[in-house]
């Protein structure tokens, strides 16, 4: 059975728009504190969250808001939740990196890595209460090198649990290329603690679907855990503001007030000699040239519309699809904000 | 004078230490962006990232420490101190115990705290009443540029582990990275003399454990670290206009508490009120009563702490924090008592 590609575009679609309202609503100073976007991601969290039934439980990282729109939760309760209304979604006690549905049995958590022993704890009751129910945690790679989520791969292989870890590898965490500082390869660890372990596009959105479904199943059946690396990149990068993306989108206002300290401290008496300092500038002007190549630019690495191009041939369908999606959010956020401070 | 804003004042002072000890090396996550200008001064050797694996690297940083070391470890935010705690708890705290006194470890943990930006409290938390719980930690908590080079200084060159907590409100950096992303359309009630003030031209440190008067008054004494000093201040001003004379006293050092500053500013006064925005219950504010009642001081007290898990929303935040009204009207109940 082939996955239902329009159904899975509705999804991204759905979560892509909502995630832009919440842009706008967050550079207007609506919404407080940090926020970690799920675009870029949307194609690896359809792909997985499409398979999930009543009674399976979700793990999630402090880039949950996709997962929970597309397992049903009502938007209108997130966008109330991220607006901090007291009948948001979490009582406005939560924000986006706290996001949690009991209904869903679905927990977020800001703490890198938590998302391992809370999925394995998910699995463990689905496995004693709800035999056939799983668990899934979805985390960045930045996170696999958190002792608590190594752990939790060893504990649900020895324990047989049924999870799926699923890691959307954007290849940074935060302003951290991640290779540089992970010694091996992040598939062939999970393989090594006796975790099945799989690679995808996650840019594909019907490669991610067709690559967890067997996991899901052999999990469903008492199979054990699986692991899923999934590569993508953040379109915001790590959340929105983000310095490094501000420097190649407005350099003129934010190169001065990074360059100047920088030489000044650069050419400082006292400290290393030229060869270390070069070696240091290096370091913060590679940073800045990986931005600068940006791949948020390559139409290619957005899911969203990649999944509408594999879909063009019915213009007409996709045109309805849209305007149907675009109307639905309109309607929250019309219902939303009406109320919303001032 | 030369002025400076808070994470610049504890990054410069860094920097003199950096010139002056080559053991002093500083490591954490997206530490080589976060540091750039240390970076590029003293090179990758001396200033490194690391994976998210905090317990790892603290771990590491305490036994570095040991060794000869003088590491300055960074965590992202105290709150993530959680997922490391056997570092500090069982290990740094212990080593010179279990040394019989002949083995320390002097590393020191730098990490930003505190609320009012909108990050939930997960994110916000100050945590310093449970750190100063442990014995043989010494936790710092500046409120002023100068005060926080000064300690920063003096926690590098102190023989044994510190804490040293840096207020994302009054961190320049830390507000502009978590709670503005250079967003105009924000606003934070940041103290104005914290975030920016005059420091001096060479740093020197200062002494742990050294609470200082920021406000003499005869009628209360309000105690207090961090942002909450500037609350403070900002509510004797509020009161003085209404006749009450409250002092203001700034600890700068939760562990060890400066006992005579606190005894003889609550014995001249005889009114205690501490603001705290630590968690209210098992912490500093009942401690500094613990330290009054012990040395015999007769006194009526009051604290404005944090009570429950901060909450995202920020007007709820912003009533949980302690703030110039909350003390105000505790100042004010105070004086109502007798
Ligand atoms: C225990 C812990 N350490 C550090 C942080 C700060 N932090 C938040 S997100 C992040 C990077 C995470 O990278 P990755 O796991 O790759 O996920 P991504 O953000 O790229 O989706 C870090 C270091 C945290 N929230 N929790």
């Amino acid at each position: 059975m082939p996955p239902d590609l329009w159904a899975l575009y509705a999804l991204m679609l759905e979560s892509r728009l909502f995630e832009e309202a919440v842009a706008s609503l967050w550079h207007d100073g609506l919404i407080s504190g940090e926020m970690h976007l799920g675009t870029g991601e949307e194609a690896i969290v359809a792909g997985v969250v499409a398979h999930l039934r009543e009674g399976d439980a979700m793990a999630l990282d402090h880039r949950g808001t996709a997962a929970l729109l597309m397992r049903g939760v009502d938007p209108a309760l997130i966008l109330r939740e991220l607006l901090g209304h007291p009948d948001g979604l979490c009582g406005g006690m939560g924000g986006h990196m706290h996001l949690f549905s009991k209904e869903h049995l679905a927990a977020s958590s800001g703490i890198v890595g938590a998302e391992g022993p809370a999925a394995v704890g998910f699995a463990l009751s689905a496995q004693v209460l709800r035999p056939g129910a799983i668990a899934v945690a979805f985390f960045g790679e930045g996170a696999m090198n958190q002792g608590m989520l190594m752990e939790s791969l060893n504990l649900a292989s020895a324990w047989n649990l049924p999870v799926v870890f699923v890691c959307k590898d954007d290849g940074w965490a935060i302003t951290t290329h991640s290779a540089r500082v992970t010694g091996g390869d992040l598939t062939d660890r999970a393989r090594g603690l006796g975790v099945q372990a799989a690679e995808v596009d996650g840019r594909d959105v019907s490669a991610v679907w067709e690559a967890c479904r067997p996991a899901i199943e052999r999990a469903r059946s008492g199979g054990g855990p699986a692991f899923l690396r999934a590569r993508c990149v953040h379109l915001e990068g790590h959340f929105l503001g983000f310095q490094l993306l501000r420097m190649v989108r407005e350099p003129l206002r934010e190169m001065p007030r990074i360059a100047v300290p920088l030489t000044g401290a650069f050419l400082h008496p006292g400290g290393a000699g030229l060869r270390e300092r070069l070696a240091g500038l290096r370091t913060v002007l590679e940073a800045v040239l990986a931005t600068l190549r940006d791949p948020r630019r390559d139409p290619a690495n957005d899911p969203v519309r990649r999944a509408r191009a594999a879909l063009h041939l019915e213009e007409a369908r996709l045109e309805e699809l849209e305007a149907q999606v675009k109307e639905a959010l309109n309607d929250v956020l019309a219902a939303t904000l009406v109320e919303a401070p001032a | 004078m030369k002025t400076m804003f808070f994470t610049q004042a504890i990054d410069d002072a860094l920097a003199q230490s950096m010139a002056d000890d080559p053991r002093v090396i500083l490591f954490g996550e997206d530490i080589p962006l976060m540091r750039r200008n240390l970076l590029v001064r003293f090179g990758p050797e001396r200033v490194r990232g690391t994976p998210i694996s905090e317990s790892t690297f603290l771990g590491a940083g305490v036994a570095a420490a040991m060794t000869g070391l003088r590491p300055v470890v960074e965590v992202y935010m105290v709150d993530f101190l959680g997922v490391a705690m056997d570092a500090l708890l069982n290990h740094a705290a212990k080593v010179k115990a279990f040394s019989g006194g002949k083995w320390t470890a002097p590393l020191v943990v730098r990490a930003p705290c505190g609320g009012g930006y909108g990050d939930g409290g997960q994110h916000e938390q100050s945590l310093w009443g449970w750190l100063a719980h442990i014995p043989e930690l010494t936790i710092l908590v500046p409120s002023t540029p100068a005060d926080a080079g000064g300690l920063m200084l003096a926690a590098l060159q102190h023989d044994g582990p510190v804490i040293f907590l840096e207020h994302k409100l009054l961190s320049e950096t830390w507000l502009e990275f978590l709670g503005s992303g250079a967003r105009r359309t924000v606003q934070f009630d940041v103290p104005a003399a914290g975030a920016k003030g005059a420091v001096p031209s060479k740093w020197r440190p200062l002494p742990i454990g050294k609470a200082i008067l920021r406000r003499a008054g005869d009628d209360v004494m309000i105690v207090s670290v961090g942002v909450g000093v500037h609350r403070a201040q900002a509510a004797a001003q509020t009161l003085e206009a209404e006749g009450i004379s409250a002092g203001v006293l700034d600890l700068r050092t939760v562990s060890p508490l400066d006992k005579p500053a606190i005894c003889e500013a609550v014995a001249h006064t005889g009114r205690l009120l501490v603001v705290d925005e630590d968690y209210e219950s098992f912490g500093l504010s009942g401690e500094l009563a613990a330290v009054v009642l012990e040395a015999g001081i007769s006194c009526s007290y009051a604290r404005v702490c944090t009570q429950t898990t901060l909450p995202y929303a920020r007007q709820l935040e912003d009533q949980s924090l302690p703030n110039q009204q909350r003390i105000c009207a505790s100042v004010r109940q105070l004086l109502q008592e007798q």
